[in-house]
């Protein structure tokens, strides 16, 4: 520490240089972070859903359930609440303001701590028939606010041939667990007005969702709830909800290998570009080096200066760079909601970023630094 | 004052330099080879030219003893311009398959408000009333051109590892006539009413199984595989049954999920949407093929766009620092030689041209690196999106917008240390070690 003068006046020597590798390191850090992001919003690295099961149409997602399958569900063993949903999509004044909508059952909060939502608020959704509750973040968007009469234009006739549906915002939830929030862009509503307004497919539900308060119990459970359908014309299919989640995800395609390759490009680049610096840096300063070794530094300190300078270099320009992907990242989501594969810039992409900062620190100055520690003071003072 | 005039300058040569770039982006091929032209005249046939061309020849051939500081710049750009490629042809593989998918005189018919297939459930009545519309065209034996189609899904193991599902589209007798692109490229086709599936090339190619002969279990039934077909379209990626015997494992009763039908012309397709409108019983969308193919591509290939351009341009600036800092470090081991150049009657401007020839062609090298890098090894990746499987596309014209960004990059990390160069005080230059 107390050398830190010297390595920072090794770094002032060339301001433009320094400057220059900041700013290229900064960049591939900014894009390290922003695709970080990418990748952990699709690897879900939540463990939300584990103790939660789905149980939906065995041919596809969505297909209409009879909601009579609830008494039977609930008399399997093992089977904590239940809950069941219809979904429509929709959109709020411009076709390209997508808002999902979901019709729920009263238990659909006990289950679903993750939706955090004042008591007052919730009181009032268990009350209006035509409440919906919005996200924090479609609140601030649309600019909604409690009490608003919020028209939502879907595909779904109602009872009355419109197809326009108009919801009481009743109140905001926030949705705590990181990997879930790409639900934040769902309006909820109460399954029974749902049932009873629209036109067709009453009676019906897309999915149920099943706690089970004993995780042994899991497999058995969701095999009995699948054995109660087997055979008939509506053959459910049950998983937990975090293993559907994982299987919609890869659905998308091969994004990991992609954001992995795309990294690996960019960081072969790095090395390759602060590596020839470094080296070049330190060709430039060796009658500098021996200077030092003469006035009596031993060999690992010399090593040692070089090594921090192109450490903090790294760490310097990481850093910035992280910072601004989380700008990004928090500028993007809160503009457009959390619709895009965007999580937030987390604890761990910054660990991660910055061990890798280190590394490639050590790796670029590694030989350069041991040229200098072995240098003969004799023969680089005298310019040989 | 003398920060600000820094700044200033610097703010000028950027603009200057921004300009040629623009210029790049929207000038036609022929356009960049005539200033290329005009350039090579130049150079042959004026003082200056004859002037530069020597400069230029002499910061070349010392470029072999710069090696280790060149080939970052060639690397860096390289780099960019194979990341951006590739992604690129990503996007466009995706695109030409879903765009290559459908014709404009066959539509389907979907329940209404249904996305995609999956999401729509179609009775008996309502294709019955669907199919008799007169705009439907007929074959010779005057039996409606129409497909009542049941996609289903079902997973299987792939070749990779891991399961992955695939679209199971249950097809009715005369698809044939109406997706005549379809071939047969091994076995035979379907047969009415048996547990049979036919296989899309691309399928085969991926998952395990999928050849002649062998016997598939979907859904608790054995199937036998009775062919592969070639769509070269988004159906490659899909399986074949007959629709009434895929019914019945998947417990569908006599639902369908979709009708596709062929028009009696593309015309008529105004007066078929008006014919189901005024059914009071049908609660259906009608498109055309080529409108529902399209709509799906449009979902998904301005992503991969924005993603790849994003990811470009962030990794184009850093790869500009990267060169400016050794066309810096180039000119100032050269600043001995520039300076004598100068000393002895060299013009700013032919210096100014040949160090930013040299960076340009450092960059075309890099560019042209990481093109045949990205061309090498995904030109025709498979690739799934969506549950489509699709070729990466590398095309001449991503590779040439690859080589324009190379030059782009070039044109901006070369022009500041090359003003650098001209205007460095002589007397000091001679002096530098």
């Amino acid at each position: 520490m107390k050398y830190f003068h010297l390595v920072w006046a090794a770094l002032a020597r060339r301001k433009g240089r320094t400057i220059f590798t900041l700013l290229s390191i900064l960049m591939a850090f900014l894009l390290f972070g922003l695709l970080d992001s990418v990748r952990s919003a699709f690897s879900n690295t939540g463990q939300a859903g584990k103790d939660r099961l789905l149980t939906f149409s065995s041919i596809n997602w969505g297909l209409p359930l009879p909601q009579s399958l609830y008494e039977r569900i609930r008399a399997v063993p093992g089977v904590g609440k239940i809950e069941y949903a219809s979904a429509i999509g929709g959109t709020y004044q411009d076709p390209n303001n997508y808002v999902g909508i979901e019709g729920h059952a009263d238990s659909f909060l006990d289950i679903y701590p993750e939706w955090q939502i004042a008591p007052a608020e919730r009181e009032a959704f268990l009350r209006t028939r035509t409440g919906i509750i919005a996200s924090e973040s479609y609140a601030k968007r649309f600019h909604w606010k409690i009490g608003d009469k919020i028209p939502l234009k879907t595909a779904v006739y109602k009872k009355d041939g419109s197809t326009v549906w108009t919801f009481d915002l009743v109140g905001i939830y926030r949705i705590s667990d990181s990997s879930m929030q790409s639900n934040e862009n769902t309006v909820y509503a109460r399954w029974d007005y749902l049932n009873e307004a629209r036109q067709e497919g009453g009676g019906t539900v897309d999915w149920f969702a099943v706690e089970v308060p004993d995780l042994s119990q899991i497999d058995r459970v969701s095999q009995a709830i699948d054995a109660l359908s087997a055979n008939s014309d509506h053959e459910t299919k049950t998983e937990t909800e975090y293993a559907f989640y994982i299987e919609t995800l890869r659905q998308l395609g091969d994004v990991g290998l992609i954001v992995g390759s795309i990294m690996g490009a960019v960081f072969f680049t790095l090395v390759l570009l602060t590596g020839n610096t470094t080296a070049q840096t330190v060709r430039e300063r060796i009658p500098e080096l021996a200077t030092l070794k003469a006035i009596g530094f031993s060999p690992s300190s010399v090593l040692g200066l070089v090594l921090s300078e192109s450490v903090l270099v790294l760490l310097l320009g990481s850093s910035l760079g992280l910072i601004g992907a989380a700008v990004i990242v928090y500028w993007v989501r809160s503009t457009m909601g959390s619709t895009i594969f965007l999580a937030p810039v987390g604890e761990d992409t910054w660990l991660r970023g910055l061990a890798l900062a280190v590394v490639v620190g050590l790796l670029v100055a590694v030989l350069p630094a041991m040229r200098g520690m072995r240098l003969r003071v004799v023969d680089a003072l005298s310019g040989r | 004052m003398k920060a600000l005039q820094k700044a200033g300058f610097a703010l000028a040569t950027l603009v200057a330099a921004l300009v040629p770039v623009a210029l790049l982006a929207v000038l036609p091929g022929w356009a960049l080879l005539a200033v290329l032209a005009v350039l090579i005249a130049w150079i042959a046939f004026t003082r200056t030219g004859r002037q530069t061309s020597a400069v230029a020849t002499v910061a070349i051939a010392t470029l072999p003893q710069r090696l280790g500081a060149a080939s970052v710049v060639i690397i860096g750009i390289a780099g960019v311009v194979g990341v951006l490629v590739a992604l690129l042809a990503m996007g466009a593989g995706f695109e030409a398959t879903l765009k290559r998918t459908g014709t404009d005189d066959t539509v389907i018919v979907m329940a209404s408000g249904a996305q995609s297939e999956i999401q729509s459930l179609l009775n008996r009545d309502t294709v019955a009333a669907v199919v008799q519309a007169p705009q439907v065209r007929q074959n010779a034996s005057g039996e409606p051109i129409v497909s009542p189609e049941l996609v289903v899904t079902a997973s299987f193991q792939k070749r990779a590892s891991g399961k992955a599902s695939v679209e199971i589209r249950g097809v009715g007798e005369r698809v044939w006539e109406l997706r005549p692109n379809v071939k047969i490229i091994a076995g035979r086709p379907l047969r009415p009413g048996l547990a049979e599936l036919i296989v899309g090339r691309r399928v085969s190619e991926r998952f395990i199984g999928m050849i002649v002969g062998t016997n598939l279990v979907v859904n608790g039934q054995r199937w036998t595989v009775a062919g592969i077909f070639d769509s070269e379209d988004a159906h490659n990626s899909e399986i074949w049954a007959d629709a009434g015997a895929l019914a019945s494992p998947f417990h569908r009763g006599s639902n369908l999920t979709s009708v596709t039908l062929q028009l009696t012309q593309a015309a008529a397709l105004d007066a078929f949407k008006a014919r189901i409108a005024s059914d009071p019983r049908l609660k259906v969308d009608v498109q055309t093929t080529r409108q529902y193919y399209n709509g799906q591509s449009e979902s998904i290939a301005p992503i991969i766009h924005t993603l790849g351009t994003t990811v470009g341009v962030i990794m184009a600036i850093g790869a500009i620092f990267g060169a400016l800092n050794t066309m810096y470090a180039a000119i100032s081991t050269r600043a001995r030689e520039i300076a004598t150049l100068r000393a002895i009657g060299f013009h700013g401007g032919p210096v100014v041209v040949s160090v930013l020839l040299e960076t340009l062609i450092l960059a075309l090298c890099g560019g042209a690196l990481g093109a045949t890098i990205a061309w090498a090894l995904f030109d025709g990746f498979t690739a799934s999106s969506m549950g489509i499987l699709f070729a990466f596309r590398v095309s001449p014209t991503l590779l040439w917008n690859g080589l324009k960004w190379a030059l782009a990059i070039g044109l901006i990390g070369g022009l500041f240390p090359a003003i650098r160069a001209a205007r460095m005080p002589i007397t000091a230059g001679l002096r530098e070690t």
